[in-house]
């Protein structure tokens, strides 16, 4: 009875050391570098790359969002920015925290360009490469490429750039949901 | 008889289509303004390549596109080019979009033109390159440029060309008329195109509800091999994807195009646009539009030069304002209302319906889904439209999305049979938007991500070889010490060698010595020169820097009297290079008597002492 046993036992811990050791070596051989989930949340951000989280860029936030801090920090990004992380972390959605700003339209820095004195300040302070010029010459704004995020703003010795709201155009347009009518009468006007 | 397959789903509204059949095609006239959107088609919008001002001929190119896809636009009439800028256009958003605004002169004058006998002499490419130079892009409603869809990449040989008559949506007739009246020019269109795709089989699909076309076209291809086809009316069956489907008995795959499957299908009045073009040298001036609905006295199609306003051709029709509850510009099952009539007809329009209140009254409001499933039913897509509204809804655009959305035609026939009247289409169309948007802000975050990121990499490389460059500078610093040491250790053991037997004590001090002595002469040396020697290099400094200003002074006015001589535009900015030249020379002059009068004090002081 006792050899029963032990070979039971003895049988488990055989089987224990291998797959423990398999589960090292694959731990090993296939081994992720850096943190994956830091990639899936950079990915919802918004990449505005403007620092109203008071992080340097996205990815900064994204790395302490992965390792625990607070989800709704990012203003451009807003409701459905923090609706989707918080889908992919599986926590409660917050409303946006207003201490880091407020949810705005989508605008893009434009510079008043006869005004400019070509100081080259703004080119430094934009995150995303998108404004072109050279010292003493007009600097312009690549406007597909600005995020919107305002860092050009401030630095600015003669205050020439505007961050101008994206008006809709016919190309982006899109259709609007059915507006909801709950009973017949809803639409007809009140008259008396 | 050509074997006819079935697709499923489809709805048989009221046709109400013997409305505007009665009267043969009239012209519209020319009327007093016409307004031409750059784009009317699928792509990029056209350039103007004319200015305000012009005086353009009828057919003369006004708009141009510089490559990728579109089509270029023609003056549909001769007049004179009156302003270029926003105005309304026919969308359903009811914005404003970039128009050109002819104003008419009445004349009609063509521009010269140069019609081909025989296109089987030009190359395909040629014939291709007179239909995009013509400004053809699909007439059927979603407005694809013909010239490429014409050219379906290499790998995709056309077997089945198929020309779409079908023409299912109620009301619509242009399509139909098109057919009775100009089937020659259809057939002959049809020809171009097929010896462009070079088709194993090419066959017109007319739903039977259309006996008189049928007939029309029958007697055009005697003699040819094109085939027609009579198919069951059905909506949606003049559907690119349900013709193909009756015709061919294949289905064109998800997300694909019918060029997978080897088929095109082109609309009929295509075929005639394509035709004018290639034996007329007429580009796209004009268009056949329905005038429809119980609004109109006269209600019939009409030959309608592009860019003319709504509200026009409605006159022309007879509008009954006081009958009128709905306009809407396409058919009743697909089209949109019209908020202003002060569009104009672009390539695309096909159809206007003024629509009396009891012919289209307003939707009932929105109620409840049952789930009854009929909208399923109907679906020529096979899709789960009730599945999609609820997702779209909800906002779960990836559910609706993995539900194939994108396969949705947008036909209306589920929202025509839903009891709870459900706009299910709008749903569906607000559900691609959004999903279309989305896709496009993730792809711009990416690029900004990437772009951000090599800024980074760049930040950080710069960083780097600054720092390189700074510990080069300190290590070439560090060695040319240390050879100044080197050099200093072997003139002192040279000293060493001619003092070899000394006593190495007296060596050192003597070396501390002659080291004491010779940085004690550096300094005398250094501090005589500080009293007496800071003039006369000075003064001749000063002088060279004269002479200087003094030539570029010279130089600044010889060039300012020549600008004056050619009445040149820098005139004033040489004046005042001179003046600030006149000014460095003064200073210059100033300072060197100055230290000529130091310099005479110091000798004076000197020689007294």
């Amino acid at each position: 009875m006792w050899t029963g046993i032990l070979i039971a036992v003895l049988v488990l811990l055989g089987l224990a050391l291998v797959f423990g050791g398999l589960l090292g070596f694959a731990s090993e051989r296939f081994r992720v570098e850096g943190n994956p989930l830091v990639e899936q949340i950079d990915a919802v951000l918004p990449q505005t790359q403007c620092g109203q989280c008071g992080f340097p860029g996205c990815r900064p936030y994204a790395e302490s969002i992965a390792e625990g801090g607070a989800i709704n920090k990012c203003p451009p990004g807003g409701e459905s920015t923090i609706k989707a992380l918080a889908d992919l972390l599986d926590v409660e959605p917050q409303p946006l925290d207003a201490e880091h700003g407020v949810e705005q339209a989508k605008r893009v820095a434009v510079i008043r360009e006869d005004e400019c004195i070509g100081c080259t300040k703004c080119i430094q302070a934009c995150p995303v490469d998108a404004i072109l010029g050279a010292a003493k010459h007009m600097h312009t704004v690549i406007e597909s490429e600005c995020t919107g995020c305002d860092l050009c703003v401030e630095p600015c010795p003669v205050d020439c750039i505007d961050m101008i709201t994206i008006e809709p155009d016919i190309r982006a347009w899109t259709w609007t949901p059915p507006a909801a009518t709950i009973i017949a009468t809803d639409r007809q006007e009140v008259s008396s | 008889m050509t074997q006819l397959w079935d697709f499923s789903g489809g709805v048989h509204p009221a046709e109400h289509k013997q409305l505007s059949t009665r009267r043969s095609i009239q012209a519209a006239g020319i009327p007093g303004q016409l307004v031409l959107p750059l784009q009317q088609h699928i792509g990029e919008p056209a350039e103007p390549v004319v200015a305000i001002g012009d005086q353009v001929l009828k057919g003369q190119k006004i708009a141009d596109v510089s490559g990728g896809m579109g089509v270029p636009v023609h003056a549909p009439t001769s007049g004179v080019i009156e302003s270029i800028g926003d105005f309304p256009v026919p969308h359903p958003s009811g914005m404003a979009d970039k128009c050109i605004i002819l104003k008419p002169d009445g004349k009609d004058e063509w521009c010269k033109r140069y019609p081909i006998s025989d296109y089987r002499k030009l190359d395909r490419d040629q014939i291709l390159d007179i239909i995009h130079s013509a400004g053809i892009s699909g007439m059927g409603g979603a407005g694809f440029p013909t010239h490429i869809k014409l050219k379906p990449s290499r790998d995709r040989k056309v077997d089945t060309l198929i020309l779409n008559g079908a023409e299912c949506e109620p009301y619509i007739t242009a399509d139909d008329m098109t057919m009775r009246e100009r089937a020659d020019e259809v057939v002959s269109g049809l020809k171009v195109m097929a010896w462009i795709l070079r088709p194993e089989r090419c066959v017109i699909g007319i739903e039977d509800n259309k006996p008189e076309a049928a007939t029309a076209l029958r007697k055009a291809v005697q003699g040819t091999q094109i085939e027609i086809a009579v198919i069951p009316t059905k909506y949606p069956s003049g559907g690119e994807k349900q013709l193909i489907q009756i015709l061919t008995g294949m289905e064109v795959p998800s997300g694909g195009i019918p060029a997978d499957i080897g088929v095109m299908c082109q609309n009929v009045g295509t075929a005639v646009a394509v035709a004018r073009a290639v034996f007329e040298d007429t580009p796209l001036v004009s268009r056949v539009v329905t005038l429809t609905g119980e609004a109109l006295e006269k209600p019939g199609n009409f030959d309608v030069l592009l860019g003319t306003p709504v509200d026009y051709v409605l006159e022309r029709a007879g509008l009954q304002p006081e009958l009128v509850s709905r306009l809407i510009l396409g058919g009743p099952m697909m089209g949109y209302t019209l908020t202003t009539t002060a569009v104009p007809v672009i390539k695309t329009s096909n159809c206007i319906i003024a629509a009396t209140a009891s012919e289209l009254p307003a939707p009932p409001p929105e109620q409840a889904c049952i789930r009854c499933g009929q909208c399923a039913e109907v679906c020529p897509m096979e899709l789960l439209p009730q599945q999609l509204f609820w997702h779209a809804k909800a906002a779960e655009f990836e559910k609706a999305e993995h539900l194939n959305l994108f396969d949705c035609i947008e036909c209306g026939a589920c929202s025509y049979v839903c009891p709870s009247s459900i706009p299910l289409v709008q749903y569906y169309r607000y559900a691609k938007g959004e999903i279309r948007v989305q896709r496009a802000e993730q792809l711009k975050a990416d690029r900004a991500r990437e772009r951000f990121e090599a800024r980074q990499h760049r930040l950080e490389r710069e960083q780097q070889d600054k720092e390189l460059r700074r510990k080069e500078r300190a290590k070439a610093a560090a060695e040319a010490q240390a050879k100044q040491k080197v050099e200093a250790e072997k003139a002192a053991a040279c000293g060493e060698a001619v003092d070899k037997r000394a006593a190495s004590s007296a060596l050192v001090e003597q070396a501390l010595a002659r080291k004491k002595a010779s940085s004690e002469a550096a300094q005398s040396r250094a501090a005589t020169p500080v009293e007496s020697e800071p003039e006369k290099p000075d003064i001749d400094a000063l002088e060279k820097q004269l002479a200087q200003a003094q030539s570029k002074l010279e130089t600044m006015q010889t060039m300012l009297e020549d600008a004056r001589a050619q009445q040149a535009d820098n005139v004033e900015k040489l004046e005042r290079a001179v003046t600030k030249n006149h000014d460095r020379v003064k200073r210059a002059e100033e300072a060197l008597a100055e230290a000529r009068k130091s310099l005479a004090s110091q000798t004076e002081s000197q020689s007294i002492e």
